[in-house]
């Protein structure tokens, strides 16, 4: 297709959509872009002038639209603002269509909206107003109503418009966000029309952020030494970029800001963001950090119980989680429609799964083993691999993803500097309230106090009626039961697959021997600490850096100190 | 001398020895002479592929009796002798690397192909030298020698025993797969060192090659089996049981129980370095994997399976192990896993002693009816 | 046997001495231990002489085993100090160093090596050759031989050289540690409960032992049973609640009405 063909058809192409369509834009863009050049401003003007008065006898916005195919790109601007006046806000999908290329025509020379890339030979095709599906059609029959810089530049304008006059605050904000991004006359224009109409406090400041960053490039210094005095606080980067355009000389040396006032102001304001971003930017670090810790603790607590309190090696403890993880994927397998309940049922039902496969594995295997913890440590290892390759046999060796319910899906944006996701967050509260519930089984329940018995003195626990037996086996489900619920909370943050386990393994060890084993608390605290620690190397020394340093340093830790941060109190008992 | 031990000792130390050597031996004549003596066409013929796969099963026996003399007779169990292992691989393999010369992809003299693709200038230090055999042979057992004396010296001293050693050991060799996946590190990233070509000038793809390997790794094995049994049977050896099974009594009659066990940890450490660096040119690469902390677990299923303590139960094992190893992941690679995990709790469960125990109990139940004549044969 | 056992004494090692110029080879002072908030030992004040027999006993948690950990550098304490003779302080020493500048122990729990054989467990014990690259060359002469020899009849293990220890009975590895302090030729030694599980006989051939070692070398015995430390001690040391409540000949404590109450009011 030659770039001449592409002009004599006044912008709009035949095309077969599937297959030449990223060619396509490029030479569309490049045809739109000649013909700007080309046109000089009066010849527009001419063109503009003609094409109102060509749609103005069309009134209604249907009749605006079939017009849109065989008009000219001046035809088209008219078009739009006219459908914008009469349509009012049912005009922005047509508009939104038109801008990112999706309009198009189709054989029965209708106007529809098709839907992202396909490769197929037909193409679903939508109404442009509701979006109500349409059927398919060919894509050989399909022809792309085409736009140009100008054209492109005032559907921006438009929509702006359209979105700042949104009913819903949230779209307005999010359009005076978007407006902060590509400010123009167009869009400066719609803002300072908007200003004074706004009722919501939160969007007018956004506004007046807006328009202060315009009036940033105003020719008068005093507007721009009040604009930057506005600005002082602010903390989205286009406010920062703006500013420091400011303060930036040119290759002489020069400052590009002539007067001196706003120079000295800006570089303040700078200053001032600069401290307050360091200041966000520091929040996150630990954010991620206790985050991070949170995963490390969860996955660490039920080896606090099994290792720290029975002192039996589960090396499939991984797999305990990995159990859990899938526990997840299956409930949102059996429940597709209801993701959040699915996922909330299946943390008691991971911590059922995980804990009948504890007990099993204690009664099958451990307990032939106990007074031999290296062999404990070898059969329990075999056990891990069994239950991988079951996993892999079973579903698949490929990861399964388990979709993040509504609630925990997005961030909260505490401002421009900081949004904390939803999801980490709740793993950070998530982790909080399996430590408390276990923290109160094992002080506040009878279970708790046998477990306890048990662990300082089996003999005299057994002869005081406790059966020892029966709480080995439920202390080590019950340990195996948090990791399985552990499995769940990992679910929401990486992929579940056979060897999501095997990777958290070796930290989870590390934790509890941190912490001092048998210690719930000192597994609170190291893993928190070590998660910290992690995310403050990283910006350092890199991800993988940061972890080897966190293992060395662990390594060196428990020589120094083998019995962790807290140590267990008690009479050392070799002999 | 006294000689007798427990059941295990008095029934199979001197024929476990005897029967090993005998293996060995026969290994080393008949593997060369089917290879190369009896023709291709020949049903007798062991192809070259083969003699590579029994030459890595040698070295494998290597690292095992290097794990077992620190398991099975000082009681530490190590869950990261692939450390040293990989460690020893590495430098053959910088070595062999430096051997490449132009005849690399890139074509260039002094840089390995993969410095060239990630635009390195310049060779980085501790590369080089690498290409002197004897200096690279030095840094095989230095290297490993180093981390291990390192290593043992503080872990030995603030006295970590038991699972926490284990743990330690698994995290060491688990940090040093991470940097060596990391591109920076200089060792060829996640992809490791492989393409060689020849090693002190003799083409590595060369049936005769392939044998001397071999050779040379039965010989490896034999001497460090002897080594081995030479340690056991010193005094040191007995100290080095009575740390195994008295720790602090062996410290109250005055022995340093941290030099003891630093000595025969770094002995170890260096046989295992010296299985790695015969592993490498036989299989024609070394990568990050190598030093998977699952690995050294393996290895300490095939010397369980062997039966620990003996040295010659644990180069058994090594073979029996991967040799199943072997035929299922080309036969039932799904069911592998399954094997080996079911292994690992059999084992310990039902087979403490190992195959060799097992021997050894069949024989004192079979002997037990018959009134105790003496060398009939 | 009696003979025999003159006969290796007569033989002393070329240990280095330890510096006994004042006549005293333990000094504890003012040593306290706790464990948690409790005080095992509490201001503990001990003096041993050159050549002494020293029977500790208390009753149980008096800090009797916790004192002897302090001694042979398992336990360091919270403060107090502990002196070898003169110049040895013991505090800065660890388990090995302390056992080859001349301190034996033997265990209340019988510890010997069970999968090695009864010569086997003496050879270890026996002082002199420690570090790994001589053990690894290390061959026994005539002379240590003979000595090992000896110290088998001493402890009528003679003809169970050969045997593995764990197969031994509770008194024969009783007598097998004790084999192995004589081996190991120490200046101190210290005994926790040699008796216990012994038969009559036995103990009667213990209490000789001690006996004749005490006079070239100092022995503290630790023990309960009151015959048997009225056979053999000279002094007595009762401990209670980790400090020293009497000390003296066995009539004198035994007549001492505190000591009576810490036994009877329990």
């Amino acid at each position: 297709m030659s770039h001449a063909g592409n002009r004599s058809r006044n912008g709009t192409n035949t095309v077969n959509v599937s297959t030449v369509r990223p060619l396509l834009r490029v030479l569309l863009a490049a045809g739109a872009f000649a013909l700007a050049l080309g046109a000089r401003p009066v010849i527009a003007q001419d063109e503009r002038a003609a094409a109102a008065a060509a749609v103005g006898d069309l009134q209604q916005p249907a009749a605006l639209v079939a017009a849109l195919p065989d008009a000219s790109y001046a035809d088209k601007q008219a078009i739009c603002e006219r459908l914008v006046q009469t349509a009012g806000a049912q005009a922005g999908p047509v508009l939104r269509a038109l801008l990112d290329g999706r309009l198009y025509s189709d054989a029965h020379h209708r106007v529809v909206v098709v839907e992202g890339e396909s490769e197929s030979e037909t193409v679903p095709i939508h109404d442009p107003f509701s979006g109500a599906a349409l059927g398919s059609a060919a894509s050989a029959d399909l022809s792309r109503i085409g736009s140009n810089n100008m054209l492109r530049k005032t559907l921006k304008g438009l929509l702006a418009q359209l979105d700042l006059a949104d009913v819903d605050p949230a779209r307005r904000l999010a359009a005076v966000q978007e407006s902060l991004r590509s400010l123009d006359g167009a869009t400066i224009d719609a803002l300072r029309a908007r200003r004074d109409q706004e009722p919501d406090d939160k969007v007018r400041r956004a506004i007046d952020v807006g328009l202060a960053t315009a009036d940033l490039a105003s020719d008068s210094a005093d507007a721009r030494l009040a604009a930057v005095q506005k600005l002082d606080g602010e903390l989205s980067p286009e406010v920062y970029n703006a500013l420091q355009a400011l303060v930036a000389t040119d290759e002489a040396g020069a400052s590009r800001e002539a007067d001196e006032r706003v120079r000295i102001a800006a570089r303040q304001a700078l200053s001032h963001i600069d401290a307050m971003r360091s200041v966000y930017g520091a929040v996150e670090t630990l954010f991620f950090g206790l985050s991070l810790g949170s995963v490390l603790v969860l996955s660490a607590i039920g080896l606090a119980i099994t290792f720290g309190v029975m002192g039996v090696i589960n090396m499939a403890h991984g797999e305990l989680m990995m159990l859990g993880a899938y526990t997840a994927y299956v409930m949102q397998q059996i429940l597709p429609q209801h993701i959040t309940a699915a996922t909330l049922l299946s943390v008691p039902m991971a911590f059922v799964v995980a804990g009948v496969a504890g007990v099993a594995i204690e009664r099958g295997i451990v307990r032939f083993l106990y007074g031999r913890p290296l062999e404990t440590l070898l059969a329990t290892f075999g056990l891990s691999l069994i239950l991988q390759q079951l996993v892999r046999s079973v579903f698949s060796p490929l990861n399964r993803s388990v979709s993040t319910p509504e609630f925990m899906s997005g961030s909260w944006v505490v401002n421009d500097a900081l949004s904390l996701t939803w999801n980490r967050l709740y793993i950070v509260a998530f982790m909080l309230l399996v430590f408390v519930a276990l923290l109160l089984v094992l002080k506040r329940t009878s279970l708790g106090l046998k477990v306890r018995a048990v662990s300082q003195n089996r003999a005299m626990a057994r002869a005081m009626g406790v059966r020892t037996e029966w709480i080995d086996a439920l202390t080590f489900g019950l340990g195996s039961g948090v990791a399985g619920v552990a499995g769940v909370a990992l679910s929401q943050l990486t992929n579940v697959g056979p060897n999501l386990g095997q990777s958290y393994i070796i930290d989870s060890f590390m934790v509890v021997v941190f912490g001092g084993v048998g210690s719930l608390w000192g597994t609170l605290i190291s893993g928190m600490s070590l998660g910290v620690v992690s995310k403050l190397l990283e910006p350092y020394a890199g991800a993988v850096m940061a972890k080897i340093l966190v293992l060395l340093f662990l390594i060196l830790f428990i020589q120094r100190r083998p019995r962790g941060l807290f140590p267990q109190k008690g009479r050392a008992a070799e002999g | 001398m006294t000689q007798s031990k427990s059941l295990l000792g008095t029934l199979w130390t001197e024929r476990g020895s005897r029967a090993f050597y005998a293996v060995l031996l026969l290994a080393a004549v008949l593997v060369p002479v089917l290879n190369l003596g009896v023709a291709e066409s020949s049903a007798l013929h062991v192809p070259t592929y083969t003699v590579a796969l029994l030459g890595k099963y040698l070295c494998y026996a290597l690292l095992a009796i290097a794990v077992d003399l620190v398991w099975g007779y000082c009681g530490i169990l190590s869950l990261g002798h692939t450390a040293f292992f990989a460690l020893g691989g590495y430098a053959m393999g910088m070595y062999l690397m430096r051997q490449i010369g132009t005849r690399g992809v890139y074509g260039d003299p002094l840089l390995p192909d993969f410095m060239v693709f990630l635009n390195w200038k310049e060779l980085p230090w501790f590369w080089h030298g690498m290409d002197t055999f004897w200096f690279a042979m030095l840094m095989v057992l230095l290297v490993p020698g180093l981390l291990a004396y390192a290593f043992g010296w503080f872990a030995f001293r603030s006295r970590v025993t038991g699972v926490y050693l284990s743990i330690i050991t698994q995290a060491l060799t688990y940090a040093l797969l991470l940097a060596f996946f990391r591109n920076e590190m200089g060792f060829g990233g996640n992809n490791g060192l492989t393409d060689f070509k020849d090693l002190l000038g003799f083409d590595l793809q060369k049936p005769g090659v392939r044998v001397a390997l071999f050779l040379a790794s039965a010989l490896a094995l034999g001497l460090a089996y002897a080594a081995c049994r030479a340690v056991i049977a010193s005094r040191l050896g007995r100290v080095i049981e009575a740390v195994r099974d008295a720790e602090s009594r062996t410290r109250f009659i005055g022995y340093r129980v941290e030099n003891v066990k630093l000595w025969v940890w770094v002995f170890s450490a260096l046989l295992a370095a010296v299985a790695g660096a015969l592993y490498v040119p036989q299989v024609g690469i070394i990568n990050p994997s190598e030093f998977a902390p699952i690995g050294a677990i393996e290895i300490v299923v095939w010397v369980a399976v062997g039966g620990r303590g003996t040295l010659y139960g644990a180069a058994l094992g090594a073979l029996l192990v991967n040799y199943a190893k072997t035929w299922f992941t080309g036969a039932l690679p799904e069911v592998w896993l399954f094997a080996l995990g079911g292994l690992f709790v059999g084992v310990t469960l039902f087979l403490p002693q190992g195959i060799v125990g097992l021997i050894a109990q069949l024989q004192a139940r079979l002997r037990r009816p018959a009134p105790p004549k003496e060398a009939s044969a | 046997m009696r003979g025999t056992q003159r006969q290796y004494l007569g033989r002393r090692s070329s240990q280095p001495k330890v510096d006994i110029a004042n006549n005293i080879i333990l000094y504890v002072e003012d040593v306290s231990v706790s464990f948690d908030g409790f005080r095992a030992l509490n201001h503990l004040n001990l003096y041993i002489e050159v050549g002494e027999l020293r029977c500790i006993i208390g009753p149980n948690g008096a800090g009797k085993t916790t004192m002897m950990d302090v001694i042979t550098g398992k336990t360091r304490p919270d403060s107090g100090s502990a002196w070898f003779g003169q110049t040895i302080d013991l505090l800065t020493l660890s388990e090995p160093e302390i056992a080859q500048a001349g301190i034996g122990r033997k265990f209340q729990k019988p510890t010997v090596f069970p999968n090695h054989t009864v010569f086997e467990n003496l050879e270890l014990a026996m002082a002199g050759t420690r570090s790994p690259w001589r053990l690894l060359v290390a061959r026994l002469d005539g002379e240590q031989l003979d000595r090992i020899a000896e110290v088998l009849r001493t402890i009528g293990l003679a003809d169970r050289r050969d045997a593995i220890a764990g197969s031994l009975s509770h008194g024969q590895k009783q007598w097998l540690e004790i084999g192995m302090l004589l081996m190991q030729d120490p200046q101190l030694l210290l005994v926790d409960e040699p008796v216990a599980g012994m038969t009559p006989q036995e103990t009667e051939r213990t209490a000789e032992l001690l006996v004749s070692l005490a006079g070239t070398r100092s022995v503290v015995v630790v023990e309960h049973d009151m015959d048997f430390v009225r056979s053999i001690a000279r002094t007595v040391t009762v401990l209670h609640e980790g400090s020293v409540l009497a000390e003296g000949s066995i009539d004198d404590v035994q007549a001492n009405p505190r000591v009576v109450e810490v036994y009877l009011g329990e």
